[in-house]
Parts: C-alpha cells; sequence; structure tokens
C-alpha cells in the first residue's frame, strides 16, 4: 500500500488548479445535455429512448468524474476504484436482471391465465 | 499541535507525524474518500438492481406510474444541482489558488444550492403526501393479496395521475384515461360494436387516430365479461391489457403501436390487475432511491457548512485544501447519482 502512495508522490507539488474556462465549459456542456436528455423524450424512439437517456447521463457523468472530480489529472488508481465499482454494480444488476427475467414469466402466469380466459 | 510542534522545528502544523510529506497525506486521503465513494456506489447500487429489476418484468408500470412525477421540477433540480456542482469545483481551485473570499462566496452558493434543492424535494414530496402517493402502506396503490389496501384513496389518486399525465404528455393521454374512468360502460358497448365512437366526442384529429388505433387493435379479441372497476379490483379491465397477454405479458406491440402515434402512453385501464397491483412498487422505489439520495445531500451540506466555516477561519490555502477537495467529491457524486436518477424516473418513455 505504501509503495501506491509514494508513487502518487510523483506528481507535481504544486495543487493543480483546474483552469476557470475548462470549468465553464464543463458547466455548460452538463447543461447542453440536461435539455438534451429532456428533450429526447419530445421525440419517440420506442425502445432507443432509455438507451439515449441513459448514454447522456453517462457522458454527462464522464464530464462531472473526470473534470470537477479531477480524475483526469489525478493518480489513475483513484479512477480505476470508481471504474471497478461501476463494473461490480453492473455486474450486480446484469445477474439480477438475466435471473429475473428468465423466471417472470412464472410469477406473472395466474394473471395470464385467469385474463386468458376472459379474452380468449 | 503544539505537542508536534516541540518536536519537529518547521513542522506543518495540518501534518499528521505519520505521513511523510504534505503530498503523501493528501494522495491517501483521496484515495481513502474514493474507496468510501465506491462503497456509496454499491450501496445505489443496490437500488439500481431493484429498479432494473421491476423496470424489467413490469415496464408497462413504470410508463404508467411516471406521469405522477414532475418532469419540470425534476430538470430544475438538476439544473441546481449541476450549478452547485460547478461552483463547488470552482471553490476548490479557489482554495488551490488561496482566494478566500471567493472559496467562501463560492461555498455559500454551493450551500444554496443545496438548499434549493431540498425545497424542491420538500414541493415534491408534499404533493404526492397530499395525493396519497407518499411512500409505504399508504400509498393509495399499495396492494397485498390483490387487493388494493387504500381504496378510498384510490379514486382521488387516479384523479391526480390522470391531471399529472395531461400536464406531461398532454391531452391525449389524459383524453384517453378519462374514457377509460369516467365512461367505462358505454366505451365496452362501443368496443364490441367496433364503433370509433371516440371521433364522436369531437377529439382533434390526432387523438381520435391514436385512439382509434389503439380500439381496432383491441378489436381483435371479444371484449371482456366485465369492466374494470377501480373499486373491485379482481375484475379484468377492458383496454389493452389482453394485447400484452396475447404476447406472453411482452408489452411491445401496444407500445409500438402508441409510438408509431408518436405516443407511448399507458394508462390506468391498460394495465392487467396484475400491473395495478404493483404500480406502488414504482412510489416505493421512488422515495427510497430519491429519499436516500436527498439523505446524502442533507449530509453534502452539513459538510459543506463545515468546510464554509473552516474557510471563514482562513484555515484553506495552497499547501492545505485537502478537506474542501473531499468534500467537493463528495458533492459531486451526490450530483452523480442524480444524473442518473433524473432520467431514470422522470423521464421514462
Amino acid at each position: 500500500m505504501s509503495q501506491t502512495i509514494h508513487a502518487a508522490d510523483d506528481s507535481p507539488h504544486e495543487p493543480h488548479a483546474m483552469p476557470l474556462r475548462v470549468l465553464f465549459g464543463v458547466f455548460v456542456i452538463l447543461l447542453l445535455l440536461t435539455f438534451a436528455t429532456v428533450a429526447v423524450t419530445w421525440v419517440d424512439l420506442g425502445g432507443l429512448n432509455v438507451w439515449v437517456a441513459l448514454i447522456v447521463a453517462v457522458v454527462k457523468a464522464a464530464f462531472v468524474g473526470l473534470y470537477f472530480m479531477h480524475l483526469r489529472y489525478d493518480n489513475p488508481f483513484n479512477g480505476l476504484i470508481l471504474v471497478f465499482s461501476l463494473a461490480f454494480v453492473a455486474l450486480f444488476i446484469g445477474f439480477a436482471l438475466i435471473d429475473s427475467i428468465e423466471y417472470q414469466p412464472a410469477f406473472d402466469e395466474p394473471a395470464i391465465v385467469e385474463l386468458g380466459n376472459a379474452g380468449g | 499541535m503544539t505537542t508536534i510542534d516541540a518536536h519537529h522545528d518547521h513542522h506543518d502544523p495540518n501534518l499528521a507525524h505519520h505521513f511523510d510529506t504534505p503530498e503523501q497525506q493528501f494522495s491517501s486521503a483521496k484515495l481513502g474518500m474514493w474507496v468510501f465513494l465506491a462503497t456509496e456506489i454499491l450501496m445505489f447500487g443496490g437500488l439500481f438492481c431493484a429498479y432494473a429489476v421491476y423496470r424489467g418484468t413490469h415496464p408497462e408500470v413504470f410508463l404508467y406510474a411516471h406521469h405522477f412525477l414532475d418532469t419540470f421540477w425534476g430538470a430544475f433540480n438538476t439544473v441546481v444541482l449541476i450549478a452547485s456542482s460547478f461552483t463547488m469545483a470552482w471553490g476548490v481551485r479557489a482554495a488551490q489558488l488561496g482566494q478566500r473570499g471567493l472559496l467562501i462566496l463560492l461555498l455559500v452558493l454551493t450551500l444554496l444550492g443545496g438548499f434549493g434543492f431540498m425545497i424542491v424535494k420538500t414541493i415534491e414530496y408534499s404533493a404526492k403526501w397530499e395525493h396519497a402517493t407518499f411512500v409505504g402502506p399508504i400509498n393509495a396503490f399499495y396492494s397485498m393479496d390483490g387487493s388494493f389496501t387504500n381504496e378510498d384513496k384510490l379514486h382521488h389518486a387516479l384523479e391526480y395521475g390522470e391531471k399529472k399525465m395531461h400536464k406531461k404528455i398532454g391531452h391525449v393521454a389524459a383524453a384517453d384515461a378519462a374514457i377509460g374512468l369516467q365512461d367505462t360502460t358505454a366505451e365496452v358497448m362501443h368496443l364490441e360494436e367496433g364503433d370509433h365512437a371516440v371521433s364522436a366526442r369531437e377529439q382533434a384529429e390526432q387523438e381520435s387516430q391514436l385512439i382509434a388505433e389503439v380500439e381496432s387493435a383491441a378489436n381483435d379479441r371479444p371484449a371482456p365479461p366485465e369492466h374494470s372497476d377501480i373499486s373491485r379490483p379482481q375484475v379484468a379491465p377492458a383496454g389493452l391489457s389482453e394485447l400484452f397477454q396475447d404476447v406472453g405479458g411482452q408489452p411491445e406491440p401496444f407500445v409500438a403501436v402508441a409510438a408509431a402515434q408518436g405516443h407511448a402512453v399507458v394508462t390506468w385501464d391498460m394495465l392487467t390487475d396484475r400491473g395495478k397491483s404493483l404500480v406502488s412498487q414504482f412510489f416505493q422505489i421512488y422515495f427510497m432511491m430519491t429519499g436516500l439520495h436527498g439523505i446524502h445531500v442533507l449530509i453534502g451540506m452539513a459538510l459543506i457548512a463545515w468546510i464554509l466555516y473552516r474557510a471563514l477561519l482562513g484555515q484553506f490555502g495552497p499547501k492545505y485544501y485537502t478537506p474542501v477537495d473531499l468534500v467537493g467529491l463528495y458533492w459531486h457524486l451526490v450530483d452523480l447519482i442524480w444524473i442518473f436518477l433524473f432520467p431514470l424516473l422522470y423521464l421514462i418513455h
């Protein structure tokens, strides 16, 4: 562990302050993307809508992480922790979804039988 | 501090004795903060998982229930959080450059952003409380063993949902919902006769098109023997629910029909009994996710107030700004989570 910490000492001793230009730019981009994610709901893309919304959210998150959270200039290990946590969340949700979608028809079956009789 | 100084003549008062340099101390603190943020993401991950499972298995329920949320307030709060994230990031820069006055101003602005967010959240939560769509068993849609436990509140909640749907998507959905709620018997008769009665209601061209399309699709199967009645949720409802069932519970055909008209709208009457019994789950998930997030906003505000107090004492500068940086990271994470919550809860399409 101490080796990792010492490796971080290679970074410049003067604090790296984010240029104001970058901060303002990211702020404007985030506002535009917020508008975009609302505007996308005015257009119907069928099943694509949720993916567009998620991709916009991921892009926004990337801007916040890289610039506001300074990850672009940090020790990459910090970013790696973030990426790993997201990867494990994805793994968790992915497996849970595979399982629940596989078995959902069994839960919904009573409703289908009841309405199937009514509707032919 | 004085005891440390007694041991080392030129010791930095902010440097703990078990660190060699301020840089080493700073990067360890930051590493620790990132590990903590990872555990936060994993904690929210559980709630996102619940969201994904319930939306994945019953998308029509989420399509219906999200109408109760106000897109305007959601978008407003997104902008508020992004703005306060921006002032926080700028505040870290001000601390790094030793701009004490600017740091204080920016921390005050960030704190105001937190207050703004919580005020809007209070407005939203109060509306849910008033209209019986709050968290827990007091929710009008709360159901147990196939029947609603708050039937007396259900009609009011449905009317409120109709109003919100009207606001969110426009009058097409509201008109459709109104037909389902107020004139159900006539609607069943028209369905049996294959009569596109809706046009007689002097709807706009577009609206009648949508409903006609929906009706013609519904006419492919006989009408159910008894029509839906909100006071008797066990009875099979008329409407499009059977379309879902015909393809093994997959809602795609209906969504495709409505999407062809540019309106992927699900109303109460389109839901199956099972779907109706699951509507309260959307509210439980909404309140758990936004509630946990709201608690984080409150904690973040307390931390910013603490940083502001220390900044007023002049404790931060280019040599020592670790607390500002770490509280900033926490505040940005709160923003990050909202960036995902907003489209997933308010903008379901």
